[in-house]
This record gives C-alpha cells, structure tokens and sequence, in this order.
C-alpha cells in the first residue's frame, strides 16, 4: 500500500493556479526527487503536504485514509515529517534542544514541566548514532557546520516513527563535502523504510538517491519516471519545457 | 576556540581525518563556559569595586547598614529585572514596567485607605500587575503589535491610571492594617531586608524555570527563531503572553514591598525604573535581540548598578552623575555582548 497517495490535487491564490490536478504515489522506502522551475509548484505541493495550507480540490490519502490537515503539527501527528529549507533550528539551544523542540520529554510538577535531560541527550546520541553522525547532542547549534546542522534537522525528522520525510532543497547551501554527509543521511532513512520526497535544484544530488523523478512545469505534472530510465539532460528538457512532456 | 568548525572543510579531500574536527569543537567544559558568560565577569567586576571601596573607605561603606541599604536598594529593581528577563529572552522588550510598579502602589494604597485587610490589597495589587501584563501580552503575542509600541502605551496608560486614582495626591492613611501591611515590604530577617530575601526567593525560582522547564526553554527557542518554534509545535503565542504577564506580576510585587517598605504610595512610583531595570538585565548578559539570559544574570546586573551608585555617592561625586554611569554601563554591556558575538559567529 502507497505510504502517500495525491489525488487530483489542485491549488488556487485567488486567480492564481499554482498547481493543477497533481496525481502523485510514494511507496515506504522510497525516495522521489521533485523538480521543477522556481514557480513551478514545488514548495505549494510540499506545504500542502505538510499541512500549512489545504488543497483548493483534490485529496490526500495516508496509508489508505483521506486525511484533512488545518495546521503543520496535524500532519506531524500522522508520520509527516519537514526538512525546512532553512532548517528551522534555533542558534541558541543545543542539538538535542532542537531536536526535542515542542515534544520534550519532561515530568509534570504542577502548573510546570520539568526537562529530563539525560533521557532526551541519550536518545538524541542514538539517533546520531544510527545516522553515523558525529554531531554531539550538547553541542550548541551556532557552532556546527552546514552538515551537521542538517544532521540535526534529519534526527528531528526521527524521533517519532515517521513515514514521510519532506525535504526541501536539503543540499543547496552546503559544501561539497557536506553534500555527500546529506546524501548519506537520505540513504539511511530510506533504509528505514521511511518515504521521502526530495525538492532540490541540483540534479546530480537527485539522480544520486531518487528512486523516482517527478518534473512540475507551470503548477501541472509532466513527467514522473524511474530516474534509471531517464536523465539529467532529458529532466533538464523537462523542467525548461524544451521537452513537452514524458 | 575557533567559532567555525568547518572552516575551509571544502578544500579538504572527503575522508581526511582533520585534527580540527577532533580539537576544535569539543564539547565546551564547565570552565570555558563560566568565563564565556557575561554574568561571572560582571560578578567579578562587582567583587572587584567591593573590595576597592571596602579598602578606601572601610568604615562607612563595608558597614553594617551600608550594606542592609545596598541589599535592599537593588532588590526592587532586581525582582524587576527577574521578570523583564523572560521578556527580553523571547526577543520582545517591556518598557511598562515602571508605571506598572505606579498603578499597583496606588491601587494597593486606595484599598488599604479604603480600610480593607493586607491581603486584599496584596492580592488586589498582584492582579492589577497581572492584569497590565496580560494586556499587553494579548496585544503583542496576539494582535502581533510590536513590544516596543504596545509597552510604551502601557507605560504612558499606566501612570495616567496611577495619577487619576489617586486623584493626585499621596497616600499614607493606610487604615487599620496598614502596619500589617508596612511590615511585608520594611521588615527584616536574618539582618537582611525582607525586600532582598524577597528577590532571593524569586530569583531561584524564576532561575529554575527558565533552566529546568519546558516553559523557560521555550522562551529561549522563541527568541532563537521564532518561526523555527511556531513549526516545532511551541505554542509561541501562550508562552510570550505569559512572559508580559510575568513581568507585570513581579513590577506588582517590587511595587506592593516599595509600598510597605517606604509607608506611602504616590502615583510616580516607579518613573523611569524601566531603564534602571532593562540595564540590570542586559548588564548580566540577556541579549536584547532574543535568546539569551538569565535570572542570576539580571540580579547581578542589578547589583552592580547600585553599588557603583553608592560608591560614587561615598567618594562623594555628585549623584546626579548616575545617570551618566548607567548609561555607559549599558552601552559597555552592549558592546561587550557585540565582540562575544563576533568571536563565535
């Protein structure tokens, strides 16, 4: 059964189309590379997913179920997960502040919540751990490199069982090492079972770890194909419109 | 400890063991730490002009009662500057705070000349700072008005409020439990004003929270990135309401041991303790752009103020200087916080 189905998903901004009766399925495990022209639809499809807005029409099915999402912590509720393009960490707390933001482990001693700091460093290790990262869960955020920060970010992703990881241009203000550290963490959470839906500009980092490639043009889907059967340059055709369709 | 840990990371080869990686970023330990934080060497400075003015004038100002008036004088402003912490950590700014202090004296006043028992008017003057608090908290976490205006209105409300109670006089028939009263805020324990152990108390307690909580790191967070907490599911609008809320609450309690300490309230209370306040607590390394403080902080910043006013008032230079030194002292502390900042950045 498909972890995500979109079902003739469109979006309207007024007289606007932004999307256009979009047809998407992810299976678990699976990565999908979304792709697309600045304006082509990508970041509306991802928040309608994640819940910051609803679709105009169209449905979305989670594991077999239609499910109607008002605010983003709705659809983290049901496994939906976001890698923010710029992260949404907080400079001033430490990975695992970040990791546990809004969901801390903590005791309740009216009227407040007292942090359990040990349980919640422990575990953030372990999820740097099983992403072989070498973050360290009391390290402040404002002192990592790009990479790490990412690692932070993905281990958020994590923490409850997810079944769908959104990530939103995760390799594009990074170094080139780093990039590899990125891919690295994509791979592991496939091997988890986990979907994803990768949006990135930089095709050699899609064609790197997507099972699958999804092309937007103008709000509408052209193309989705096994990138095993496609290329850089056919995509490239695709996003541009130098190719109509696939 | 260079601040960048990756650092020319892209010219080396992928792979490469970089002795950086293994040097550089270890976890900061306790003692680096301590001397990173603004709080231990504004206490050092504090240590610092003690010990020279005890030497130079080691009979008036290490005496006993110079040190009662200097406990008690900063204690007011300190319980001030507990609360103001959780506003300045969520990156917001409460500029109400003085003329908070005014309204809840007067009205502390008017029910106790009204001959209600001490504790109605205690309560009475909590809520009247609560309820200030709450107001401006609605406006800015809320109707998303800016801090800086919706507490400026505040303050010019406030005062009005404060004047028009008390139909511009001062109160001092405090009634029949008006010596009950008067012993809550001029009272002593221990040697000490009751006003500093007042400020002890809260401190540790506004301390713990912001620390231990998920309330106090949520402050944090908010300051941080707000849109980041807004995603992760803080509810950032409750938490920055209840911070407003909180500062009225603790100008309330500063106002009702001013009251009782000095047996009078006047409608000008608390003019212009907003700057002395919001010093303290940048003086102690809460950043005024968000995210940083703490309670310890604010209380020895407030301290260190009152000690340089006393000590420039014993080597007698004019005490209408203290604005002056108040205001450097700001400016210091800001620049201070700007070269850490560089450093680490």
């Amino acid at each position: 059964m498909p972890v995500l189905s979109l079902r003739k998903i469109s979006k309207n901004f007024g007289a606007i189309k932004a999307l256009t009766e979009v047809d998407l399925e992810l299976e678990p495990g699976e990565v999908l590379g979304l792709m697309g022209d600045n304006g082509a639809g990508k970041s509306t499809l991802i928040k309608i997913i994640a819940g910051n807005f609803p679709p105009t029409t169209g449905e979305i099915v989670l594991e077999g179920k239609p499910v109607h999402f008002h605010k983003p912590i709705d659809a983290r509720a049901k496994g939906i997960e976001v890698v923010y393009q710029d992260l949404a960490l907080c400079d001033n707390l430490t990975a695992t502040g970040n990791i546990f933001l809004g969901r801390e482990i903590a005791t309740r001693i009216w009227p407040f919540r007292f942090l359990t700091s040990k349980a919640m460093s422990d575990r953030a290790g372990e999820l740097f751990g099983e992403l072989k990262s070498e973050t360290r869960p009391q390290d402040l955020v404002r002192r990592m490199s790009g990479g790490q920060r990412q690692a932070v970010a993905i281990s958020r992703t994590m923490l409850s069982e997810a079944k769908l990881v959104l990530m939103d241009e995760p390799t594009a203000a990074i170094s080139v090492r780093q990039v590899a550290e990125v891919l690295d963490l994509i791979r592991r959470l496939k091997d988890r079972g986990i979907a994803i839906v990768l949006i990135s500009h930089r095709m050699p980092d899609v064609f790197a770890v997507a099972d699958r490639v999804a092309v937007l043009r103008r709000g509408r889907k052209v193309a989705e194909k096994p990138t095993s059967q496609s290329s850089p340059e056919e995509i490239t055709g695709l996003i541009t419109g130098a190719i109509h369709a696939a | 400890m260079p601040p960048e840990n990756d650092a020319g990371g892209s010219h080396r080869d992928i792979g490469d063991v970089r002795i950086e990686d293994v040097v550089s970023i270890k976890e900061q330990t306790a003692f680096e730490k301590l001397i990173s934080s603004q709080a231990f060497w504004v206490t050092v400075a504090l240590a610092v002009i003690i010990a020279v003015m005890s030497y130079l004038q080691p009979d008036v100002f290490s005496s006993e009662a110079n040190f009662y008036n200097m406990t008690r004088n900063f204690s007011y402003i300190g319980i001030m500057a507990v609360g103001m912490v959780a506003v300045i950590i969520t990156g917001g700014i409460d500029l109400s705070v003085g003329s908070i202090m005014g309204v809840t004296g007067v009205v502390c006043g008017v029910l106790l000349e009204g001959g209600n028992a001490w504790y109605v008017a205690v309560v009475g003057g909590l809520l009247t700072g609560m309820f200030a608090g709450f107001i401006n908290g609605l406006l800015i976490a809320y109707a998303g008005l800016s801090a800086f205006v919706v507490t400026l209105g505040m303050m010019s409300f406030g005062r009005s409020i404060a004047i028009v109670l008390s139909q511009n006089r001062m109160i001092y028939d405090f009634g029949p439990d008006g010596p009950a009263f008067k012993i809550i805020g001029g009272g002593q324990m221990l040697g000490l004003s009751n006003i500093f152990w007042a400020l002890i108390i809260l401190a540790v307690v506004i301390g713990v929270i912001l620390r231990f909580t998920t309330w106090g790191r949520h402050l944090y967070a908010i300051g941080g990135n707000e849109q980041a907490a807004r995603l992760t599911g803080v509810p950032v609008n409750r938490v920055k309401a209840q911070a407003y809320i909180l500062s009225g609450l603790t100008a309330a309690i500063a106002a009702i041991l001013v009251v009782g300490w000095q047996g009078s309230a006047i409608n000008a209370l608390g003019t212009t303790y907003e700057l002395r306040v919001i010093a303290s607590t940048v003086i102690g390394g809460a950043n005024l752009m968000g995210g940083e403080g703490g309670a310890y902080g604010a209380v020895i910043g407030a301290a260190l103020l009152e000690v340089i006013r006393n000590s420039l008032l014993m080597q007698g230079i004019d005490s209408n200087w203290q604005g002056a030194f108040v205001g450097v002292f700001i400016v210091l502390a800001v620049l201070l916080e700007k070269i850490r900042g560089r450093k680490r950045a």
